[in-house]
């Protein structure tokens, strides 16, 4: 791993999450949740289940609105943004319940992922060749390069809700590369996949993150957290309780009582 | 390219229909047909492309024939001008519905358009000064192309044809492009297509507004065609029809639009020997073809055209694929 360099080269946080609160009635999801993501990282955000994990990953990317605090995306401020705006300020992500467009084509679910790289609105479509042509080309031609690099090769065609589910799972994230995200928020996705798929995801995530994007991923598969991430925050009742390297916080003595239950490998 | 063969054929074909065809019945039921098509196109972009249920087409389809009628009768202004700003009106109330509309969803926004249509209706009905009430309003002329009036119906066939074809290149242009995959990303999963970037309340604005144009050039082709308007035409009803004309067809397909809306034309007149108990057997039918057509005429024949013409592409795990009909709205 390539921690040192990376620790170089990025001290600044690109994320920076400030006292976030999120009630639902008169439940406390997420109560003042401080994190910091620093550019170029795999960030782990990891905690028991109800801890608060994806509400805090749907709060930063706009499909629920925050009660209280403050999340910085490069400086700019994402609360109270819609979750289009947020997409096109560089933030994609995948879901942990997947989504997506089951109907269309894989290839057509990763060209909508370019939506916010391209232009072309309603007259552009009404003019053929030209501007429109060279983007409806360039836009199929990336998307066809990231199935390749998601390792999809001769699915293109295929509908997305036919494919199986570790695979859809790799289209969620080619839609989500496809917007060239400066990060990817990954929920959970190594849930449902077999030991191989596991091994094959870590290879993809670390490509990804080779490519200069950062990561933050919620796992529950505490190998893959232990294995692919530079940073890791711990959350337990909506509320952040440790924050360090995958060293440190595996001997954290409060993250083994709260959350791994007194072995530190829980997988 | 096979597929762009059979088009030339199917336009060819259809352009010879007037020298076939002699009877102004016939003729008649073949402009109709047209005219349905388009707005059912329109429906298509809404509730096809973009997920999106009205039950309010018929009122658009009203808005663009009164202001077509009117502005040739009252006002005199030549018919080719108030087809245009018939279009123009029916999209801005295509807006002024869709913005308050389209925070709704599912079953809300239905109601919320049909609604809509009963209120468009009403005005029909008692605004007497412009509409002229329930007795219709009469004396529409028809449109002059140069020194040619486009009075008969095989003349008005083509001006029909013409405006088909148009209508359908740009629902096809639209749907294969990124506006058009935006509005299928928002119908497959709103939350997902929001998250991807895509602004949904507004794309599904313009998917309304498109709705309105197509029914508001409908509406105005219509009452240049028959010249006479009654309020009746324009009912919940229609915007039914209209809805049954595209589910029929195939919903997101351009052809099945078409064939939806032909068909529907046609069968009730090739019933109409059955004299009172054709109600009935059209209901049946169309529950039937409905069955067994889950994803419509489009459906049927992209089936058909799967398993007969010849493909570069090898066949992948089309087993894996659920049984259809998971869009049932």
């Amino acid at each position: 791993m390539s921690a040192p360099n990376a620790v170089a080269a990025a001290e600044r946080g690109l994320l920076e999450v400030r006292g976030l609160v999120k009630r639902f009635g008169g439940v406390t999801a997420v109560n003042g949740l401080a994190m910091t993501v620093r550019e170029g990282d795999v960030h782990a955000l990891i905690g028991p289940n109800g801890s608060g994990k994806t509400t805090t990953i749907n709060v930063i990317s706009g499909l629920y609105r925050a009660d209280g605090g403050s999340i910085a995306f490069d400086g700019g401020e994402l609360v109270g943004r819609p979750a289009h705006e947020i997409a096109r300020r560089g933030i994609a992500r995948t879901f942990q319940n997947i989504r997506l467009f089951g109907d269309l084509s894989v290839l057509e679910n990763v060209m909508v992922g370019r939506h916010v790289r391209t232009r072309v609105g309603f007259v552009g479509a009404l003019l053929p060749g030209g501007a429109t042509a060279r983007e409806e080309r360039e836009t199929r031609e990336r998307a066809h390069e990231l199935i390749r690099f998601v390792g999809l090769d001769g699915t293109a065609a295929v509908p997305g809700r036919s494919l199986p589910y570790g695979d859809q799972r790799r289209v969620e994230i080619a839609r989500a590369l496809a917007s060239e995200p400066r990060l990817l928020l990954l929920d959970e996705p190594a849930a449902g996949m077999n030991p191989a798929e596991t091994d094959a995801l870590v290879v993809l995530l670390r490509r990804i993150r080779a490519q200069g994007t950062t990561l933050l991923l919620i796992e529950h598969d505490m190998n893959l957290v232990m294995t692919v991430s530079d940073r890791i925050t711990v959350l337990n009742f909506g509320q952040h309780i440790a924050e360090g390297p995958p060293a440190q916080i595996a001997r954290d003595p409060e993250v083994i009582t709260a959350y791994l239950g007194g072995t530190s490998d829980a997988a | 390219m096979p597929r762009a063969f059979a088009l030339a054929f199917a336009v060819a074909l259809l352009a010879v229909v007037p020298s076939l065809v002699h009877s102004d019945y016939v003729l008649n039921l073949c402009d109709l047909a047209g005219i349905y098509a388009i707005a059912v196109m329109g429906l298509g972009i809404l509730l096809g492309y973009a997920g999106q249920m009205s039950l309010g087409q018929a009122a658009f389809f009203g808005i663009g024939a009164y202001t077509s009628g009117w502005l040739t009768t009252h006002l005199g202004w030549p018919v080719w001008p108030a087809m245009a700003a018939a279009v123009v009106l029916s999209a801005l109330v295509g807006l002024a519905v869709g913005y308050p509309c389209l925070r709704l969803s599912g079953h809300y926004l239905a109601l919320a358009t049909i609604g809509f249509g009963i209120i468009t209706q009403i005005v029909l009905v008692n605004w007497k000064d412009v509409t002229n009430g329930s007795d219709g309003m009469t004396g529409i002329p028809a449109p002059a192309l140069g020194p040619w009036t486009l009075d008969s119906y095989g003349s008005y066939y083509y001006l029909v044809l013409a405006a088909v074809l148009a209508c359908a290149y740009v629902a096809w242009r639209i749907k294969t492009t990124r506006v058009g995959r935006a509005l299928e990303a928002i119908r497959e999963n709103e939350l997902a297509a929001r998250a991807t970037g895509i602004d949904a309340t507004r794309y599904k604005i313009v998917a309304f507004v498109l709705a309105g144009a197509y029914a508001g050039l409908a509406g105005s082709l219509l009452a240049h065609s028959i010249k006479f308007l009654s309020p009746d035409s324009y009912s919940f009803d229609q915007s039914v029809v209209f809805l049954v004309m595209l589910i029929l067809g195939g919903s997101s397909s351009i052809g099945g639009a078409i064939l939806g809306a032909v068909l529907l034309t046609f069968l009730p007149e090739v019933l109409r020997p059955l004299k009172s108990s054709y109600v009935m057997v059209y209901g049946a039918a169309v529950v039937v073809m409905i069955i067994f057509m889950p994803k419509g005429l489009a459906g049927l024949f992209g089936a058909a055209w799967t398993r007969f013409a010849p493909r570069r592409a090898p066949p992948l795990t089309a087993a894996a694929r659920p049984a259809t009909g998971a869009e049932p709205t």
